[in-house]
């Protein structure tokens, strides 16, 4: 019985796995993609943050001049 | 009733092993990888280029398209001693995309990705478009 358990739970976790690697992983790739683009336009660190996407933020954000 | 006893042991072991190994595989899944030697390099090469393409996507010159990569879009919009090169630019803009669509999806292990990853770079590319810029819509050009 209890071995029929075991291979039951043993089949579940291969499945698991299996389900794992067939789908495509959207918000892995969504993170990937942020990630290269801001290396790629040196978008880190707020330096040309398009306006648009988060009107909210800009308020609480000084840009001060550069200090030189 | 020892082998049964043993048989178990064995059946638990072999379980919390696969599980390991399973919740590893998660991780993975989770976090695509985007630092090999290939992406790294397409990513330089990108970078370089962005500091000439910067001053064309703001003057309109040139857009984002649908599928992940840029085109010219109005040529009048360069300065004359730019309109000559402008094409090998662009030619060479989308070849290090097309790689880099390519390189995001075979650095995982899954080649056929690479359209489903073209999707997702071409959108995250609009969004993260600075005001002004040109992008590519089912009726034609549009300004962010």
């Amino acid at each position: 019985m209890k071995s029929t358990l075991s291979l039951l739970a043993l089949s579940i976790s291969l499945t698991a796995c299996v389900t794992i690697n067939i789908y495509f992983p959207a918000a892995a790739a969504e993170k990937a993609a942020d990630k290269i683009i801001d290396e790629v336009w040196q978008l880190k660190d707020g330096v040309a943050m398009p306006a648009s996407k988060a009107p909210e933020k800009t308020t609480e954000k000084v840009i001060e001049p550069p200090a030189k | 009733m020892f082998r049964e006893n043993n048989m178990q042991k064995i059946i638990f072991s072999l379980l919390l092993l696969l599980s390991l190994f399973n919740s590893s595989w998660v991780n993975a899944a989770a976090d695509l990888d985007v630092n090999t030697p290939a992406i790294s390099a397409i990513k330089s090469s990108m970078q370089n280029r962005h500091a000439q393409l910067a001053g064309h996507y703001a003057s309109g010159a040139i857009g984002l398209t649908k599928d992940g990569l840029i085109a010219v879009r109005d040529a009048t919009a360069l300065p004359l001693k730019d309109r000559q090169g402008i094409n090998a630019l662009v030619a060479a803009e989308n070849s290090d995309r097309n790689a880099l669509y390519k390189e995001v999806a075979a650095g995982n292990g899954h080649p056929e990705w690479q359209g489903e990853v073209r999707n997702i770079f071409a959108g995250r590319w609009i969004d993260k478009a600075q005001s002004g810029w040109y992008f590519q819509q089912d009726g034609g050009w549009a300004k962010k």
